[in-house]
């Protein structure tokens, strides 16, 4: 065994090891403790927990390899997946928290006086998350096909097996401990290999000014100047301003954004803190985490995408010899993710935009977070320690999502629909079978998911974002909003959304299923379906405020309800009938 | 009951002060008036590039812990803190 596979063995065994301690220390007794962790949880480690579950294999694996390859475009993640948190923080968050319930279906359910309504939210959450899932998927067979230097799918096979003992073993509170773990373990993985390489590259420890200096060769050439020379001359479009066009960004963003504030896994984590204040706290300090890498992400997208360059054709016409091809590139190639094909026979590495003569046959965008710190020639223990913070991630935010679906199935849909009086023990058992058949579903669509992880897992947002968002929205901001207008609009929402979405990637992303392929002369008004939630939301409000108009206003209770929640003095009688 | 009201409204004010910071550092500088920011340099990075993919995210944190604060005096004022 070399150094490498042994530091990566003892920092990825090393983590492990604590979060199935902390899991099995705080392991959940009751329900009520395995939803939400009885509601003793500070907003600092509240929004540490939250920026553990937030962020992804797509924030730490994917984004920004995406970022690497689309420049400036890239903005639509780093924008969109921040800018939902303020409206988390003031737009719906302290409310949801006021009215104190355990899960969103039920707000729903609760606000909209109708079981039809809670029914419908926890199909659209449903298909929401499972799409998320399919993301952290990939995510997960990356880095561990890498790591035990395996296929894709083999990789793929463990890690559903790592995620499923992972999250059958604690609930929310086993999480929630875990959870600050893991955002320490994410964070440092993700930011140290940042500052050695912003060091190395522009004398800067700072990635996020680094990013912004000139490059330490002496040449007095800002770093991102040069990132752009370097591509042009290939053909490939200019870093800082290659647009995906001015529609498409700003569909994107808001979708993403929409998404953020739509997501069940990450609301039901303002259920968990103590007060109303608190909410408001956690949404801060949760961004303040998440910020941290999501400053950072551009930098490590725009230095691995130099140092891969300079890797392949370190001066103009002086490629590399794929004979001599270091290490980094022998490891990911037996993946799968990285081909090289010697097109023109010459032995040499041609790295252009021009698909006829670009011997890169495959970058997977997924490996270069991964394979980053091997690029720059970092030390074995930090490559180690990414490997052990991209696991990190996409087991957390995994888990928190397995625990939103199996909660809506067995807390929203069979005790509080379908059989009412299901004991706490059948309960949780239920739980944990729909986690099993959410894993299992999840990880074969993996073997072909629709897009790299954060592609994959903005599709999610756009469901979540077509469907939830709107109606938590008009629930709290209009008062005369009724269950008829409210499971209208979701249902227009979503359907929209995923008519869009699969025509395009094949009816739940089963390959061959596409009956339109996905090219840009196909899309409606040049948008893409990644960015198609803001769509769908749209069509949700403008359905909903027509039916509302031909209906009769929600009933006098709903308005008083609407009325009390909107103040965080009070109490809400119904809210402690658990 | 008409205390309730003010409390709310002065909070939308509140709220609507906030998302149009918050479309200006993200939709507008990062995305609709991106080409003209860019023209302007703040060390390496352009502008606009800079709010798309830095500036917007800082200003978003400041944004909510304003608010926070702005929230917790309202709070006070109308006296409907919670427990």
């Amino acid at each position: 065994m070399d150094e490498l596979k042994l530091y990566t063995w003892i920092a990825v065994g090393g983590t492990f090891g604590l979060y199935f301690f902390l899991a099995w220390w705080a392991r959940a007794g009751s329900t009520s403790e395995f939803y939400a962790a009885g509601g003793g949880i500070t907003p600092l480690q509240n929004g540490m927990a939250i920026g553990a579950d937030w962020m992804s294999a797509a924030s730490f694996i994917s984004m920004a390899g995406l970022i690497a390859f689309l420049g400036y475009g890239g903005s639509v993640f780093l924008m969109g997946w921040t800018g939902g948190y303020v409206l988390l923080a003031m737009c719906l968050a302290p409310y949801m928290r006021k009215h104190g319930k355990f899960t969103v279906p039920e707000f729903i359910g609760d606000r909209f006086y109708s079981r039809t309504a809670r029914i419908v939210a926890v199909v659209c959450l449903i298909i929401a998350s499972v799409t998320y899932i399919i993301g952290q998927m990939k995510g997960v067979g990356v880095a561990f096909s890498r790591f035990l230097e395996v296929e894709y799918e083999m990789g793929l096979y463990i890690g559903m097996f790592v995620v499923f003992v992972y999250a059958t073993l604690g609930g929310m509170k086993g999480i929630t401990y875990t959870q600050i773990a893991q955002y320490v373990v994410l964070i440092t993985a993700y930011t140290i290999p940042a500052i050695f390489i912003s060091l190395q590259l522009t004398g800067n420890p700072i990635p996020q000014l680094g990013l912004g200096s000139t490059l330490a060769d002496g040449s007095g050439v800002y770093l991102l100047d040069k990132i752009d020379q370097v591509v042009t001359e290939l053909g490939f479009k200019e870093y800082t301003t290659s647009s995906l066009g001015d529609v498409e960004m700003f569909a994107y963003t808001l979708s993403l954004m929409i998404g953020t504030a739509g997501l069940p896994h990450v609301i039901m984590r303002f259920f968990t803190v103590p007060s109303v204040k608190a909410a408001r706290q956690s949404a801060g300090y949760a961004l303040v985490f998440i910020a941290l890498l999501y400053t950072v992400a551009p930098a490590v997208g725009a230095m691995a995408r130099f140092n891969l360059m300079n890797t392949i054709e370190p001066a103009a016409g002086q490629n590399l010899e794929y004979a001599e091809r270091p290490q980094w590139f022998k490891d990911w190639e037996k993946t799968g993710l990285l081909q090289f094909e010697d097109k023109n026979g010459d032995g040499k590495i041609q790295y252009t935009a021009d698909a006829t003569t670009n011997e890169m046959v495959k970058v997977d965008r997924d490996i270069m977070v991964l394979a980053n710190p091997s690029i720059a020639n970092l030390p074995n223990w930090v490559i180690a320690l990414v490997a052990a913070g991209g696991l990190a991630a996409a087991l957390s935010t995994a888990a928190g999502l397995l625990l939103a679906i199996s909660s809506a199935v067995s807390h929203d849909l069979m005790k509080g629909v379908l059989m009412p009086d299901m004991s706490e023990k059948s309960e949780l058992l239920a739980s944990r079978i729909v986690m099993t058949i959410s894993i299992l579903g999840a990880g074969y669509l993996g073997l072909n998911p629709p897009g790299f992880a954060a592609g994959t897992v903005a599709l999610a947002f756009g469901l979540a974002a077509s469907s939830i968002f709107p109606v938590l929205m008009m629930g709290i901001f209009s008062k005369k909003m009724n269950s008829q207008a409210a499971i209208a609009g979701m249902c227009a929402g979503i359907g929209v959304t995923m008519l869009y979405v699969f025509q395009h990637k094949g009816i739940m992303f089963i390959p061959g299923t596409s009956f339109l392929g996905d090219m840009k002369p196909n899309w409606f008004f040049d948008i893409s379906p990644n960015a198609f939630g803001s769509v769908g939301a749209l069509v949700n409000f403008v359905v909903a405020f027509t039916v509302l108009k031909l209906t009769k206003p929600a009933p006098q209770e709903i308005q008083d309800l609407v009325t009390n929640f909107r103040t965080p003095h009070g109490e809400i009688a119904a809210a402690h009938d658990h | 009951m008409e205390d309730k009201q003010n409390y709310w409204s002065e909070n939308l004010r509140l709220i609507f002060i906030c998302l149009v910071i918050w479309f200006v550092v993200s939709f507008g500088c990062g995305v609709l008036f991106v080409e003209p920011l860019n023209e302007i340099r703040l060390g390496g990075y352009k502008l606009g590039f800079w709010f798309a993919q830095q500036g917007s995210i800082y200003t978003f944190v400041a944004l909510i812990f304003w608010y926070g604060k702005k929230m917790n005096d309202l709070d006070k004022k109308y006296n409907v803190e919670d427990a």
